[in-house]
């Protein structure tokens, strides 16, 4: 038996699994985009019990590993009798692990905006819909753009850990390059070197953000 | 869904899961201390000699923050050997994370050291202090002051993420409720106490971290640490 040595082929693979990757973090980010939206609204909701089971919500979710969201919901999902393909408990993971962060992003941008906003658009006799949806909503995305870009970075990179469940994305290929060719160093820097060739813009991308937000401010 | 959960078998399984969670502890805690460490000195070098060296801090850090932690732990874990480095699981998840939490830790402290301000250290010229009290007095201790919180959300992460090191055989927490469900197949009730236990696990580090910053840096610092949540970094 001869072994595969890495080669072009190989990175063909590495390359078309990285579609697996941007998926499953599009897939993350609008699943746990709309989640999180709705926890950072009950986060900052009037009613007190409201707030604190949103609260609790973020507090749980980020208290534990996605390591755990994602065997969670891979045997939460088959026990509940879905046959589902390793997509889908992915997919579900990353959507409640994007959720808890994202909506504790959002509730401190929703919370960033001044309070006079609030009073101010009150005054007007605004209805509390009206005033999230007219004046502190707009503010308060432009306020979390930066996080919510940077955040974006965590969730590429945590789509590696659904490798374990065995969806074959980035880092699952690699492994199974590995497992054929047994050149880990190069296999796994090749690797690292896709990631990094996606989330570095990212990371700059929120880091110029972030500088142009706070163009106008003293520092 | 007919499904009965039976917690009962769990108990007969507890030696595993207590050895689980003590790995889990030791490998956080060793590489919570070697990573901040690293972190303090990696941030103080780039800031002190700037240059060359800031160059290579600057990109040691970009290359780990845009990195996955698993594809980090694969390099080390099966990379290394190649270069003639043979390393057991649990010293290559110790490597893994603390590498990590290094480049991390030195991104969080850096802007620390950058939020000081220069009116500071001129303060500190005029009191006649010399460069390093200057140093240790006015910049690093007021910058981890500052930045304490931050830090501690960044431990709290990363002993979460050392469940990843499952990938690699360490048999530490998460590896122990993957031996139990591999016995029992009871897999819904195991993960279900497992991560209960990594909860308690993140709420008792807080609380740890928190009353080390009020030792260190007083009541304010640590009450900002027991609230803040994990700061998402750029």
């Amino acid at each position: 038996m001869t072994l595969k040595t890495f080669g072009l082929d190989q990175f063909g693979f590495l390359l078309f699994s990285l579609q697996w990757t941007i998926l499953l973090t599009v897939i993350a980010l609008i699943g746990g985009g709309l989640l999180g939206f709705a926890v950072a609204l009950a986060r900052t909701s009037q009613l007190k019990p409201v707030r604190i089971a949103a609260a609790t919500y973020i507090q749980i979710i980020q208290g534990i590993p996605v390591l755990m969201i994602l065997f969670l919901s891979y045997y939460g999902l088959s026990l509940a009798g879905f046959e589902l393909p390793p997509l889908f408990a992915a997919g579900a993971s990353m959507t409640v692990y994007a959720s808890g962060y994202l909506a504790e992003i959002w509730r401190g941008s929703i919370q960033a905006v001044p309070k006079q906003q609030w009073e101010a658009s009150e005054s007007l006799a605004m209805t509390r819909l009206q005033q999230y949806r007219y004046v502190i909503l707009p503010q308060a995305m432009r306020i979390s753009l930066p996080p919510t870009v940077g955040f974006a970075v965590q969730v590429v990179k945590n789509t590696s850990i659904t490798s374990i469940i065995g969806f074959v994305e980035l880092a699952r290929a690699g492994q199974l390059i590995n497992n054929a060719t047994f050149q880990p160093f190069r296999v796994f820097l090749a690797v690292a070197a896709l990631y990094f060739v996606v989330c570095y813009p990212l990371s700059q991308l929120s880091r110029l953000l972030e500088r142009r937000l706070h163009a106008g401010s003293s520092r | 869904m007919s499904y009965t959960f039976q917690f009962g078998v769990l108990a007969q399984y507890q030696d595993q899961i207590l050895s689980g969670i003590w790995l889990t502890i030791k490998i956080s805690v060793l590489s919570i201390i070697l990573g901040c460490a690293a972190g303090i000195g990696l941030a103080s070098v780039r800031s002190i000699w700037g240059g060359a060296v800031r160059f290579l801090v600057d990109a040691y850090v970009e290359i780990i923050r845009n990195t996955p932690f698993l594809v980090q732990l694969f390099i080390v874990y099966f990379g290394l050997p190649g270069l003639g480095l043979r390393v057991g699981a649990d010293t290559a998840a110790l490597i893994g994370m603390t590498i990590n939490l290094a480049a991390y830790s030195t991104e969080i402290i850096r802007a620390g050291i950058e939020a000081v301000h220069k009116s500071q250290i001129e303060a500190g010229e005029a009191l006649g202090f010399t460069r390093f009290q200057i140093y240790r007095h006015v910049i690093i201790v007021p910058a981890i002051a500052k930045v304490y919180p931050a830090l501690c959300s960044q431990f709290v992460l990363m002993m979460l993420a050392s469940s990843i090191c499952s990938a690699i055989s360490t048999q530490e927490l998460a590896a122990s409720a993957a031996f139990v469900e591999s016995q029992t197949y009871r897999s819904f009730e195991i993960y279900i106490a497992v991560t209960l236990i990594y909860l308690v696990l993140a709420l008792a580090l807080r609380a740890v971290l928190a009353v080390v910053g009020m030792w260190l840096f007083g009541r304010r610092v640590a009450r900002r640490t027991m609230t803040a949540l994990p700061e998402v970094q750029a």
